[in-house]
């Protein structure tokens, strides 16, 4: 297992607060929430994580059952734009032969902010069961730069 | 069909607690559809990122399981996290009206769909009605 980190470990008490609080205003006040966010849902879709290495950053999306025909990965400047459409169950199926009913469904896009400039013309995307990697390399001028000290 | 997952002090949250991050045991109960056909029950579940030799399912007592295990290869240091690709669990008791011996299943996109025909004898049948 991973080693104890005390910060990590608070930032994980600060976002289960913030989940906690999540939709608190929004039972006041419904309407304005929902104009105010991308999309016709107000939820968070995909999921994303974001990895760094030394020169490239790493964006992974929770996708599953999407067509990655359907999928689609934008760039513009340093904003990474995922969108698709998630299908629904064949149309056939009558609501009410539906004993359950939690997978969500529906178009998406999600944008995603990248700390750093990127170099646009590397990045590539693989969808590898249900999981979205999209590799990014980072701009040129983004990239660590090592200075050796010269000693005389 | 009665969902049997066992809940093991808020564990099967997407989230978890403190606690549940020194345990093995830790999993997620993934969404599932479950819709009904002529043929029988159609069940949907979405288990992002479990390959094939990582799916487990087993049908025993009644009780159908079904236990993933993500594959997480991607490199680096973490950023950003927004969830955690930890085991999927989940049980569901059938009732007899399924033929447990002709239940199949397919993995595709991460989506896991099972096949749990109906027995013969749960089927509906169309009785003629002769008007003499």
């Amino acid at each position: 297992m991973a080693q104890w980190n005390p910060f990590e470990e608070m930032e994980m008490l600060r976002r289960e607060v913030d989940k906690a609080f999540e939709g608190f205003g929004a039972r006041q006040e419904p309407s304005r929430r929902g104009a105010f966010l991308p999309g016709s849902s107000p939820r968070r879709y995909p999921l994303v994580n974001l990895f760094e290495e030394q020169d490239k950053i790493y964006v992974e999306a929770l996708t599953p059952g999407i067509d990655p025909e359907s999928l689609n990965v934008d760039i513009v400047h340093n904003r990474l734009m995922l969108s698709g459409e998630k299908i629904r169950i064949t149309s056939d199926v009558k609501p009410e032969a539906f004993h359950r009913s939690e997978r969500a469904s529906g178009k998406f896009v999600r944008t995603v902010e990248l700390p750093v400039e990127i170099d646009e013309g590397g990045v590539r995307a693989e969808y590898k069961h249900g999981v979205l990697l999209v590799t990014l390399p980072k701009a040129e001028k983004a990239k660590p730069k090592q200075i050796s000290v010269k000693v005389e | 069909m009665a969902e049997k997952t066992v809940a093991a002090n808020g564990q099967n949250q997407s989230f978890p607690n403190r606690e549940g991050t020194r345990s093995q045991e830790r999993y997620v109960t993934p969404p599932v559809d479950i819709y009904e056909t002529a043929r029988g029950l159609v069940v949907k579940a979405d288990l992002p990122g479990v390959e094939k030799g990582n799916l487990d399912l087993q049908v025993e007592n009644n009780l159908l399981t079904i236990r993933g295990k993500p594959t997480h290869t991607t490199a680096g240091e973490a950023i950003y996290r927004e969830y955690e690709l930890v085991n999927f669990f989940r049980q569901f008791e059938l009732n007899e009206k399924v033929d447990q011996s002709k239940i199949s299943a397919e993995l595709k996109h991460g989506v896991l769909t099972l096949q749990l025909p109906k027995a013969e004898e749960a089927k509906p049948r169309k009785i003629q009605v002769r008007v003499e």
